[in-house]
């Protein structure tokens, strides 16, 4: 590109700025003495003593992760499942209707969701006995439903762009279907069922809204107990608990790119060894 | 495990693979979705749950709907979501495509470092995002102060403030929205700017256009499809938002995710939150139509082109 893009770059600057100031400003602030969560009264960790001990915090991410743990693992059971039934099963009866219900989530406002979950739950309390109460059950429920589309599109277009004839030549070589499900197909798309887990696990982890719709009395998770504290406003010790969120997704993110920059530079390397074989 | 691979190989995976995410759709979406439609048409009592059909009442109620049209309460908040929500997509839009622009300019390895940079902000906590901006635009912040000497040094004395009113505005509401939409918008953008062909660029160039006019004919025709996939990711979920508005809005012009929140919660009246429901995603499903449209079209016109 000959031409200079300075105009490009200062956006590019002012968006980068305008997408971490905020973020550093909050880390700055949650070693911030004073009580006035805006205004500086010199350097302490008193707000991560007080987050530290306070046992709420500990048993709600707990119940978060939890919570994430099944509901991302069902999630991409169903999830890989549907997409495989989009791109494989070009003709079956109501397939119109199934790719509506398999998109109609990803665009539905959470509120609705939210209280469509809710007033679900509580019909079939009243039909059936079950739920008698909500929880960590209709939580998970709830959750593995809005996330499970999710890994339906991930797994979905790795489908589309994956090889059919490989799993047709195994079929010709004699494989049995389960075979060719277990040894050729989920091999090739695991790098999608492993990025629709995390999608949906993070999907979880993050979730206010079908969250605070669906649960009930006793199970509070960690954004339902940021939520009900930043209602009332700024409070140090969330300062604190962002920047320990901030300072754990940031060392995860570093470490999966190192990884992934090790893979890339092994295949490199490994089709350079095979060019030259080839001489 | 031997059991389930015989099963398998006996009916095929079909049934499985196609049954089980079907029923389960059914069952905990589409089942609830249809409760929400079957109460609009309520009447609300004073039972518990707070609903009925038929006796004294009429079986099917149209009240939800009669009140969402005449009660001004719903219909402002219908405009107040489309104006916050349109004005977040378009600022998004300005920011977002000179910098999906400038992310394809870079070099590959400050590409790939810039990109992780917008995609971070996704896996910390939305909450916590929004919050962010909660410090920022209280009254004693430094952000705050450093807007309020800034405006002080601008106009005359007389108009001099102690502090700019920012929480608790709809400004509040599109700046947060933007913040926390705006790589919805840079993702999509830079997928589709990236594969564009800098030869048409340069031959533009070489043809003597100047580079404006490059940009306005050849580069931005070219990403309309990317300009209207982030579009719909960024005014879909800000239309039907809940928590920003809830933390940061002002509660006197409610967008109509909180009225819906308020209607159900506080009001207890399960039929009027539905009908508003139903409302709001008609006005989701007609843009989401119109695009599948445009994309169902831009394919058949793809397939005719060899």
């Amino acid at each position: 590109m000959k031409r200079s893009p300075v105009f490009l770059i200062t956006v590019l600057c002012f968006g980068f700025a305008f997408f971490y100031i905020p973020i550093l400003s909050m880390m700055v602030y949650s070693f911030n003495d004073s009580r006035l969560a805006t205004v500086w009264g010199g350097f302490s960790t008193r707000w991560y003593e007080t987050l530290l001990s306070n046992r709420q915090v500990g048993a709600a991410l707990l119940l978060s992760v939890q919570i994430a743990l099944i509901s991302a693992t069902c999630a991409t059971i169903l999830g890989a499942m549907a997409g495989i039934t989009l791109a494989r099963f070009r003709r079956f009866r109501g397939r119109t209707f199934f790719s509506g219900m398999v998109t109609a989530p990803l665009i539905m406002p959470e509120v609705i969701t939210g209280i469509s979950s809710l007033m679900f739950f509580i019909m079939l309390g009243q039909w059936i006995g079950w739920p008698g109460q909500r929880g960590f059950t209709t939580i998970t429920l709830a959750h593995i439903t809005f996330s499970m589309v999710y890994v339906t599109t991930v797994v979905h277009s790795r489908m589309l762009q994956m090889d059919r004839s490989i799993e047709e030549a195994a079929m010709d070589l004699g494989s049995r279907p389960w075979q060719v499900l277990k040894d050729v197909t989920l091999p090739v798309i695991s790098p999608a069922l492993l990025s629709g887990w995390l999608l949906a696990f993070t999907i979880s982890l993050d979730d206010v809204v079908i969250t605070s719709f669906t649960t009930g009395p006793g199970a509070t998770t960690l954004p339902l107990l940021i939520w009900s504290k930043v209602k009332l406003g700024v409070t140090p010790d969330i300062n604190a608990l962002a920047t320990l969120t901030v300072l754990a997704v940031g060392f995860c993110v570093a470490i999966a790119g190192v990884l992934m920059n090790r893979a890339e530079r092994r295949r490199l390397a490994d089709e350079r060894l095979a060019y030259q074989a080839n001489g | 495990m031997s059991v389930v691979a015989q099963w398998f190989n006996r009916r095929g995976w079909r049934d499985l693979i196609i049954g089980l995410p079907y029923l389960w759709l059914v069952a905990f979406f589409l089942l609830p979705f249809l409760i929400v439609i079957a109460m609009s048409v309520a009447t609300r009592t004073p039972t518990a749950p707070p609903f009925g059909y038929g006796g004294d009442n009429p079986a099917i109620n149209l009240e939800g709907y009669r009140r969402l049209l005449s009660d001004t309460l719903y219909l402002r908040a219908f405009v107040t979501s489309l104006m916050n929500a349109g004005t977040a997509t378009l600022l998004c839009l300005l920011l977002g495509y000179p910098m999906a622009l400038g992310l394809t300019r870079v070099s590959k390895g400050w590409r790939n470092i810039l990109l992780m940079l917008v995609i971070l902000p996704f896996w910390t906590s939305f909450l916590l995002r929004v919050y962010a901006w909660m410090g920022l635009m209280g009254r004693n912040s430094w952000f705050n102060q450093l807007l309020t000497d800034g405006w002080n040094w601008l106009v005359p004395t007389a108009w001099a403030v102690n502090s700019v009113p920012m929480m608790h505005t709809n400004f509040a509401v599109v700046l947060v929205m933007v913040y926390t939409y705006l790589p919805f918008m840079i993702l999509p953008l830079y997928a589709n700017l990236e594969r564009l062909d800098p030869q048409l660029d340069e031959a533009a160039m070489d043809l003597g256009s100047r580079p404006s006019r490059v940009f306005l004919d050849v580069t931005l025709p070219q990403s309309i499809p990317g300009i209207i996939a982030g579009g719909l990711l960024v005014f879909i979920p800000a239309a039907g938002e809940l928590v920003i508005p809830t933390l940061v809005g002002n509660s006197a012009s409610p967008m109509i995710g909180r009225v819906i929140s308020d209607e159900f919660a506080q009001a207890r009246d399960w039929p009027m939150a539905s009908a508003v429901a139903v409302a709001l995603l008609m006005l989701m499903v007609l843009p989401t139509m119109a695009y599948s449209h445009y994309q169902s079209k831009a394919e058949h016109r793809e397939d005719d082109t060899p």
